[in-house]
């Protein structure tokens, strides 16, 4: 089976006032199929960027430098390159077919609107033939055994709206639907596909366990909890089924308990959904429960990238290794990682790691290491092996 | 060192930034070197009252004599609008500095204790907000006498309430501030942490909004003494110029624009001046801005 | 070993305002009568999850807030705390309780009193990033309680600084510069500089490490351990990660909704946990090893809100043990082993 994304080379970089910082320097990874890929780094790492760049929402004064990030297109069985595609294209694949959760539920959501108008606004950008096709149907079986005086009175509006759904179910922006959308009254027609969104938000709601869905549909964000918070999100970012979802330190900012019953969820929607994952996180605690392969990532490289049960029993990279001794862990001395963080503006030559590694040889310092595969599925990006 | 650097660098990028900058340095140089750009007649009593050459009532054009003109009873329009800029600069930066301490000194009371004294303080300056600007500062200047110095206190006691209401937000912003609350537990007074902590902090907003402020405070200051309620008659001071000015702006009939000089020649440097300000507020604001600050 | 911070029955209100009036119409219950000893030397992990009042309890034991009601001893003799507590059974309001109480309940102190005991008693907070004063040097910051006491000026203060700088790992160089030249791990360093500088006995950290990367959070923790071991400080310790709390401390507090639910030595709580929470807790936690992702429980439901806490043991809605009895009435601590309290009416 072909990878879902593949990276190939990518380089973002920053053009600031005080110099250019290398975000990302030379990326190759790839995401599968129905996969759940966590990305572990510290702060400046580059994990958040990696994601954006592949929905390709780097903010400014960031730029995608050079490289490919190729998108396996099940439906039409091609590699699509998201890099050169253009806009219009790249924006129907964002929050369609690749969607992202972020850290803060909060900021993700417009306060002004209520849950359901919000996730419902999702369908009505990217599913408008399958809401139509829905309406359609409704209004069919409305027209078939609806009688009495008020379905005779409606009955001429029916049909015309039968013809409008039709309309849009065939060809999702024609002239018709689009004109009456923008008129007054006449948008009135449309409704059925606005109600229909709103049936399928609520069964969204319950799909990551929202209790009593239909009425936090009609409340607003500021009304829920960070954990109800997330799951809207997640069902947002859920809403049309994407091939990717990419999940932005989704439980840092929730409660052990909430984080617990979130990582419980993802691990659900990959199995029902079948669906990829790109899981940023800095806690390799929640890397080893969610994920099925790891990458690590320092000041812009990948360092290793590994199957979780590989990767937190025989890791490979120093990084790695002073990283997982680093977590605090109940009867184990607490090992420190000496020095600080490479500087972005003016990182280390070489290998950015060996100013700080316990194993440095002179050539750490002069040549950047390759990523090389030393085992199945086991790459390491070290001179050591 | 580097934050000054990076700041004059941000400046120079800028164009607008920049011309910001030379006007007001044009309009500095000006106020310094007046007695030398416009130099004071012999025997000459107040340096800062236009001489004037004779009582004729038409404004004279610009001529080898007066290279800008003469106004209604033949004041130097150069001298004017030289010695004008000094007048220009003691408005605006006394407005300023007594606003702002008034202010600061209200403002900071009003946001750090908060309860009563808030209250109090803001139902104050609410007062004060609920009338026009402009009138109460015509009110105040005649119900005290217009000169140079009744239009700064006018000004003051207009302005001073939008200041103390700035001022008080940011204080109510920072007062729960985790440093604010760290020194507190270091155990510093009040006045210490007000001092220390809670105004540095402030100040620098406040003095952004002075800088786009500054051009606001010479314009009133232009328009009272445009409405006579000014500088006295003959006092180089750009506004009382312009009010000189007022029965010559439309010429004779078949002349319409015969006496231009008498009203733009002020107006010119009133304009620049408060552009000039404008410019350089947008580039302080641009430069302490901290969303920008790293770009 | 003697207790230093002694905290009885402690509550700490916040009213909650509403209408046009800004008339309180309801209370959050952030602390809700927490009673807490730290001894002498000892290092006290508070661990709970969001809202259950644990940055609360440190602000209000190191007064930047006033409780509501109860005591905080600092450092007050058995004799004295026993002897306030008899006069306060006979529930006679006499002027000697009063004087007992001005002179040695942190509760009741204001001015000097309180003054005194900032240079006793210390808090380190949670964000490095927003506890320093953007626009003060390094050296005006960390020397600024010395300043604030009149302990050292001058010259004398310099060189303290210098020291106290050194001391967490920061060069003597940095003095001159600003908060945002230093990252996240060396500004907490200043942090901890700061608070040391007056020299106390007592210091109160709230998630000092949540904000900070893994790697870093590791060179702050072994810090805190060897200036613990020089000064001989005793530790606070607000985290919700209970990785931390189980490597580090010698002793732990479980809170929930403004309570102590359980308290014990750290390997007791993490190997026989007894309250229900404090289980659920541990099972929570994810831990770096894909082998121990067996055997987890998810809790059920959220932390319900301390403005309106439920009736009885205020966690019964999302027990699995929960019982009549749980419902109505609120368990107190009881010990169930030595050094291990739990509030159960089922303990495990």
């Amino acid at each position: 089976m072909k990878d879902l994304i593949k990276i190939r080379d990518l380089a973002v970089r920053f053009y600031t006032y005080e110099g250019i910082v290398y975000a990302i320097d030379d990326l190759d990874l790839e995401i599968r199929q129905g996969e759940t890929l966590g990305i572990v780094g510290e702060t400046g790492s580059g994990k958040t960027m990696t994601a954006l760049a592949i929905l390709r929402l780097i903010p400014y004064p960031g730029k995608i430098e050079s490289g490919s990030i190729l998108f396996f297109d099940k439906s039409i069985d091609q590699e699509l390159e998201l890099l050169k595609l253009r806009d219009d294209r790249m924006r129907s694949i964002r929050g369609n077919r690749i969607s992202m959760v972020f850290q803060e539920p909060g900021a993700a959501l417009n306060p002004v609107y209520t849950i359901g108008d919000q996730i419902s606004e999702v369908f009505l950008l990217h599913r408008r033939r399958e809401l139509a096709q829905r309406a359609k149907q409704r209004l069919d079986s409305l027209l078939s055994d609806g009688n009495g005086l008020a379905a005779g009175v409606k009955r001429p509006f029916w049909g015309w709206q039968r013809r409008i759904y039709d309309k849009i179910a065939k060809e999702s922006h024609a002239f018709e639907p689009r004109l009456l959308g923008r008129l007054p009254l006449f948008r009135r027609l449309l409704w059925r596909m606005g109600y229909e969104a709103k049936l399928l938000t609520v069964d969204m709601l319950k799909d990551v366990e929202i209790p009593d869905a239909a009425r936090v549909a009609v409340q607003y964000p500021h009304q829920l909890s960070g954990g109800m918070k997330q799951r809207a999100v997640i069902a947002m970012a859920l809403a049309c089924s994407p091939e990717l979802l990419i999940a932005d330190e989704p439980t840092t900012s929730l409660d052990v308990t909430i984080q617990a019953q979130m990582l419980e969820l993802f691990r659900r929607i990959k199995v029902d959904k079948g669906a990829s994952i790109l899981f940023i996180t800095h806690n390799l605690g929640v890397a080893s429960e969610v994920c099925d392969r790891v990458a690590v990532m320092y000041a812009g490289r990948l360092c290793e990238v590994a199957p979780v049960g590989e990767m937190f029993v025989h890791p490979l990279h120093p990084y790695t290794k002073a990283l997982l001794n680093a977590v605090p862990m109940p009867g184990k001395k607490l090992e420190t990682i000496p020095g600080v963080l490479a500087d972005a503006l003016n990182p280390p030559p070489g290998c950015r790691f060996h100013p700080r590694c316990p194993s440095a040889m002179p050539i750490c310092g002069q040549e950047r290491a390759k990523l090389k595969e030393v085992s199945k599925d086991h790459m390491v990006a070290c001179h050591l092996y | 060192m580097s934050s000054w650097k990076l700041m004059l660098r941000q400046i120079v990028r800028n164009p607008l930034s920049l011309a910001g900058v030379i006007i007001i340095f044009i309009f500095i140089t000006l106020a310094i070197f007046a007695p030398l750009i416009a130099p004071v007649p012999e025997g000459h009593r107040d340096p800062y009252l236009i001489p004037h050459d004779g009582y004729s009532i038409t404004p004279q054009p610009p001529s080898e004599e007066h290279i800008f003109g003469t106004t209604q009873g033949q004041y130097d329009i150069f001298y004017g609008c030289i010695w004008g800029a000094r007048t220009a600069f003691r408005v605006a930066f006394l407005v300023m500095a007594i606003t702002i301490l008034i202010g600061l000194v209200l403002g900071s009371l009003s946001g750090y204790f908060g309860g009563k004294i808030d209250e109090v303080i803001m139902r104050i300056t609410d007062v004060f907000l609920a009338f026009p600007a402009l009138i109460l500062a015509m009110a105040i200047v005649a119900s005290i006498g217009p000169s140079i110095n009744t239009v700064i206190i006018a000004l003051c006691v207009v302005w001073w309430p939008s200041y103390a209401r700035l001022i008080r937000g940011d204080i109510l912003a920072l007062r729960e501030e985790d440093y604010v609350e760290a020194s507190r537990g270091l155990g510093a007074s009040s006045a210490r942490v007000i001092l220390r902590h809670v105004l540095p902090n402030a100040i620098y907003p406040t003095l952004i909004m002075a800088s786009l402020d500054i051009g606001a405070v010479v314009l009133s200051a232009a328009a009272l003494s445009f409405l006579g309620l000014g500088a006295p008659e003959g006092y180089a001071d750009w506004g009382q110029m312009t009010e000189f000015a007022r029965n010559w702006i439309v010429g004779p009939q078949n002349d319409p624009l015969k006496y231009w000089y008498a009203v733009i020649t002020p107006g010119v440097f009133i304009l620049f001046f408060v552009l000039g300000w404008n410019l350089l507020g947008d580039a302080f604001r641009d430069i302490f801005d901290p969303r920008l600050a790293r770009r | 070993m003697d207790t230093l911070v002694d905290i009885k029955k402690l509550k700490k209100h916040f009213p909650i305002l509403g209408g046009v009036f800004r008339r309180p119409v309801g209370m959050v219950k952030a602390l809700d009568g927490v009673s807490l000893a730290i001894r002498r030397g000892q290092w006290l992990g508070l661990v709970g999850e969001s809202g259950c009042g644990k940055t609360t309890l440190a602000k209000t034991v190191i007064r930047l807030w006033k409780p509501t009601s109860g005591h905080i001893y600092f450092d007050v003799p058995d004799e004295t705390k026993a002897l306030i507590e008899e006069l306060e059974s006979q529930g006679k309001n006499g002027s000697k309780l009063n004087y007992l109480l001005n002179e040695n309940d942190l509760a009741t102190f204001s001015g000097n009193r309180l003054r005194s005991l900032r240079r006793r008693a210390q808090l380190v907070h949670q964000d490095p990033f927003t506890s320093l004063d953007p626009r003060m040097k390094i050296k005006s910051t960390v020397g600024e309680p010395l300043r604030i006491h009149h302990v050292l000026s001058g010259e004398a203060a310099r060189s303290a600084v210098k020291e106290l700088l050194e001391r967490v790992g920061l060069s003597a160089g940095q003095l001159e510069r600003y908060p945002h030249q230093f990252s996240g791990g060396q500004r907490q360093r200043i942090a901890i500089a700061r608070a040391l500088a007056t020299k106390p006995e007592f210091i109160a950290f709230d998630e000092p490490t949540s904000a900070l990367d893994v790697s870093v959070q590791a060179q702050i923790l072994n810090l805190l351990k060897d200036l613990k071991k020089e000064f001989g400080l005793t530790y606070l310790y607000i985290t919700h990660e209970l990785l931390i709390a189980e490597s580090v401390c010698d002793y732990i507090a479980v809170m929930y909704l403004g309570k102590v639910v359980e308290m014990g030595r750290p390997e007791e709580i993490f190997h026989s946990p007894r309250h229900p929470y404090s289980q659920s807790l541990i099972a929570a936690t994810p831990v770096p090893d894909p082998s121990r992702r067996v055997g987890r429980i998810v809790l059920p439901g959220e932390v319900p809100s301390p403005a309106n806490p439920p009736p009885g043991c205020a966690f019964h809605p999302r027990c699995s043990r929960a019982s009549d009895e749980c419902r109505e009435l609120a368990p107190e601590l009881r010990p169930v082993s030595s050094d291990h309290y739990v509030a159960c009416f089922h303990p495990l």
